[in-house]
């Protein structure tokens, strides 16, 4: 326990630490004072004053470690001063465990002074480096038995807003969102990096269009914060994933020094473009396509023809939309090229597709971030993402083709742009040397995607039918919407029929009963039918198990309607030709009943009839209106045909 | 093996020119300009047959003394005009369409760049490249 700091801060308070904090700060202590004894040229002269005995830290890693903690310089100074290093000249244990105190304090957004110490704090965070190789991309290390990256989010976060003089509700509210959120440990520490210097020159540049999907990369990150922190510290959060994603390059540029290895990316890299590529596209072994990517990469504010080479180089099949490899690869050489890296002439080798999908395996990441994505999503984003999925699926679906004719048309489908190209071209292009890779793509996206698809449509087709889908209303127009989007992943199920709903299968069993409308008329019939043992009351259980319009069952209808009408004449006729339809021991309430229940099941169908017939008048319009459409197109086509010779 | 190679648009004006350096570069662009008008006069010479069944390749539009001009037009209008050394008989037909599909393949590659507006000048280097290696023999 670090009792007395009598040796450094002259007038200090006994600096109490707590276990935990005694072995942060000497690990860090250790971390500085070996660095410094590694460091080429850094160590020397404070190794040489500090030679006498105590194992100091030296000033260089020290200093880094202090920038690190993203605090301003000023308080940075006052720490130091503070700490009693300026003074003496050197950080000894004392020193820095009295400076880590005073960061900490500091990020809690407490003022910078001695008595601040004093109290419990939660441990600083820094931007760990671990290696030299890394140091660049500012990877943060794990420190073991740390898990605070919240709170020093959030008092990151306050420290800031202070000083943009936001306010201060903030900081009340972001210490709240401390014990919720628990994400993965690296996603926060990238939020870390970039929050200093990037934040207020992207403050002042906060466009529209940044918030949309920076929250959707927000709630990815911070799957319970979104739900629990309200909207107060939302706005704060965006900014902060804001920055997070576009200042990374400002972050590194302070610390990297060293250009060897610019070309790989490590694990805690890997998982940011992952994130940020599945909050543009759900499925990381789908595609993204190029106008998303696009208006993606144009955020990095790097020049358009530059853009476009680092497109040109990462787009390995040139098929116009990025797998996640490429993505990893896009993003990864806009993250250099903002560092001030010169783009390479060509795709380096660890950049390859191949490269990192051997590298980085990513079918584990799909069940369960998949999962966790979908459950964490807001339900805001859900018909975004799902007009996407849609769309790319609408675009897939197009082409129930083989994977080679897939390829190509996939592609011209997914990009926008005009292609020219006819498909055996591209197929042509993708057979040569891109074939392996392409055609390695493609079955698993298909595969993957085909279960998205499946997914989508389920998520899909909830919303619009309603829920009592027997009871029709819409249930033609309905399905024929459906069918559009099923027909291409469930080309099995026969056109224009809905895939028989739940509720369906055991309607037709007699011996169930369904739906509560039916059940005593069920019940009824299945009472008279046990009874009866003839045809005729089995006749009419099964029109009457499909009464409400499936329109399977449609052509039941008029064996309904006869057997209807021809109830109806029975029943009219009295209770004798009821008696005389049912057998003789059926009680008289019983054959009341029955007729009461078939009079409900006449109203019934005839509700459904008129609404099928409303449908039908519906369709019909709506097929005159597509004839219409049909005529003026082509109309324009004989018009413009003898011009379009050129 | 070609001399120039040009890529017209649909406007008739050029998105990529790129001779071999000679002290004549002008007199190719001012052949590559005056192919435009046979390769206009092909394609409404085939127009009145379906737009499919139309021949990409023009094959050659126009013998000069000392060159030979081909020519290649796209289903979006987008012409591929080549120049091609008179001297140089070793060339056949098939590797002409060789190099009009190669060049047909990397203007696909640079379309599906995203952060390329059809319209805009072909920078890229992928492109370049390709180009490059259909030139590079003549010296």
């Amino acid at each position: 326990m670090e009792a007395t700091a009598g040796g450094g801060c002259g007038s200090g308070p006994p600096l109490l630490l707590s276990e935990g904090e005694q072995q942060c700060y000497s690990e860090l202590f250790a971390r500085c004072a070996g660095a410094a004894g590694g460091g080429p040229g850094s160590g020397p002269p404070e190794a040489a004053r500090a030679a006498p005995g105590a194992a100091t830290a030296a000033a260089g890693p020290v200093a880094d470690l202090f920038r690190a903690s993203q605090l301003p310089a000023e308080t940075l100074h006052q720490i130091t001063e503070l700490c009693g290093a300026k003074r003496v000249g050197y950080f000894g244990p004392t020193q820095f465990y009295v400076a880590l105190k005073l960061i900490a304090a500091a990020q809690s957004g407490l003022p910078v002074r001695i008595e601040s110490i004093k109290c419990e704090l939660p441990l600083p965070r820094f931007m760990m480096l671990k290696t030299d190789a890394e140091i660049r991309f500012g990877n943060p290390a794990e420190l073991h038995g740390t898990k605070v990256q919240i709170p020093y989010l959030i008092t990151e976060k306050s420290t800031f807003k202070r000083m943009d003089d936001e306010e201060k509700q903030q900081e009340t509210q972001s210490p709240a969102m401390s014990p919720l959120a628990s994400p993965p440990s690296s996603p926060p520490h990238y939020q870390r990096v970039p929050l200093s210097h990037g934040y207020s020159k992207l403050r002042s540049s906060t466009e529209q269009m940044h918030p949309a999907p920076y929250e959707a990369r927000q709630s990815l990150v911070q799957p319970e914060g979104p739900s629990s922190g309200g909207p107060g510290p939302k706005p704060p959060r965006h900014q902060a994933s804001l920055i997070r994603s576009f200042s990374v390059e400002r972050e590194l540029q302070d610390h990297s020094n060293y250009p060897d290895e610019p070309w790989r990316i490590t694990e805690e890299q890997r998982e940011y473009y992952v994130n940020q590529f599945r909050s543009l596209q759900p499925d990381p072994s789908s595609f993204i396509s190029g106008s998303v990517a696009k208006n993606f990469f144009t955020k990095s504010k790097l020049s358009i023809p530059e853009l476009s080479y680092i497109w040109e180089l990462s787009d390995a099949d040139c098929d116009g939309a990025l797998t996640l490899p490429e993505f990893c690869a896009a993003f990864h050489l806009i993250v250099a090229r903002k560092n001030g890296y010169p783009l390479p002439e060509g795709l380096p080798p660890t950049l390859q597709p191949e490269y990192l999908q051997a590298a980085f395996p990513k079918p584990k990441w799909e069940c369960t971030l998949f999962d966790s994505y979908s459950e964490s999503m807001p339900a805001n984003q859900q018909p975004r993402d799902l007009n996407r999925m849609e769309l790319s699926v609408k675009d897939m679906a197009d082409f129930p083709a083989p994977t080679q004719d897939v390829t190509g048309d996939d592609k011209q489908a997914l990009t926008s742009a005009t292609d020219e190209a006819l498909p055996k071209d591209i197929s042509e292009d993708s057979a040569t040397p891109k074939d392996p890779n392409s055609l390695k793509a493609r079955p698993r996206s298909r595969s993957y995607s085909s279960t998205s698809i499946e997914e989508a449509m389920k998520r899909g087709e909830d919303p619009p039918t309603p829920p009592p889908r027997p009871q029709k209303t819409h249930s033609r127009a309905s399905s024929l919407d459906l069918n559009k989007v099923f027909q291409p992943s469930v080309p099995a199920s026969k056109s224009g029929l809905l895939p028989p709903p739940p509720a369906l299968p055991p309607r037709p069993c007699p011996s169930q009963s369904e739906p509560a409308s039916e059940a005593e008329l069920h019940s009824q019939l299945n009472r008279a039918t046990s009874q009866a043992a003839e045809s005729s009351p089995t006749k009419k259980d099964i029109p009457y198990s499909q009464p409400p319009s499936k329109p399977i069952r449609r052509k039941f209808r008029p064996e309904n309607q006869a057997t209807e009408s021809q109830e109806p004449s029975n029943t009219v006729g009295g209770p004798a030709s009821v008696a005389t339809v049912k057998p003789h021991p059926a009680v008289q309430k019983q054959s009341s009943k029955q007729k009461k229940a078939i009079q409900t099941a006449i109203r019934k169908n005839k509700e459904a009839n008129a609404v099928l017939a409303r449908l039908n008048s519906e369709l019909q319009q709506q097929l005159k209106e597509v004839h219409q459409e049909r005529i003026a197109l082509e109309n324009q086509l004989e018009q413009l045909r003898p011009v379009t010779v050129l | 093996m070609a001399v120039c190679v040009a890529v017209i648009a649909k406007e008739n004006y050029p998105l990529y020119i790129r001779s071999v350096p000679t002290e004549s570069e002008l007199k190719f662009h001012y052949m590559v300009h005056t192919s435009l008008d046979v390769v206009d006069e092909k394609i409404s010479a085939m127009g009145k047959a379906l737009v499919d069944q139309r021949e990409l390749y023009l094959g050659l539009l126009y013998p000069t003394e000392d060159y030979k001009v081909y020519g290649y037009v796209t289903n979006s209008k987008v012409k591929f005009v080549m120049v091609v050394d008179s001297s140089n008989t070793a060339l056949r037909d098939n590797e002409i369409r060789s190099m009009f599909r190669k060049l047909h393949n990397s203007y696909t590659d640079v379309m599906c760049n995203p952060f390329y507006n059809p319209g805009d000048r072909i920078q890229s280097r992928a492109f370049d490249s390709m180009v490059t290696s259909m030139m590079v023999q003549v010296c």
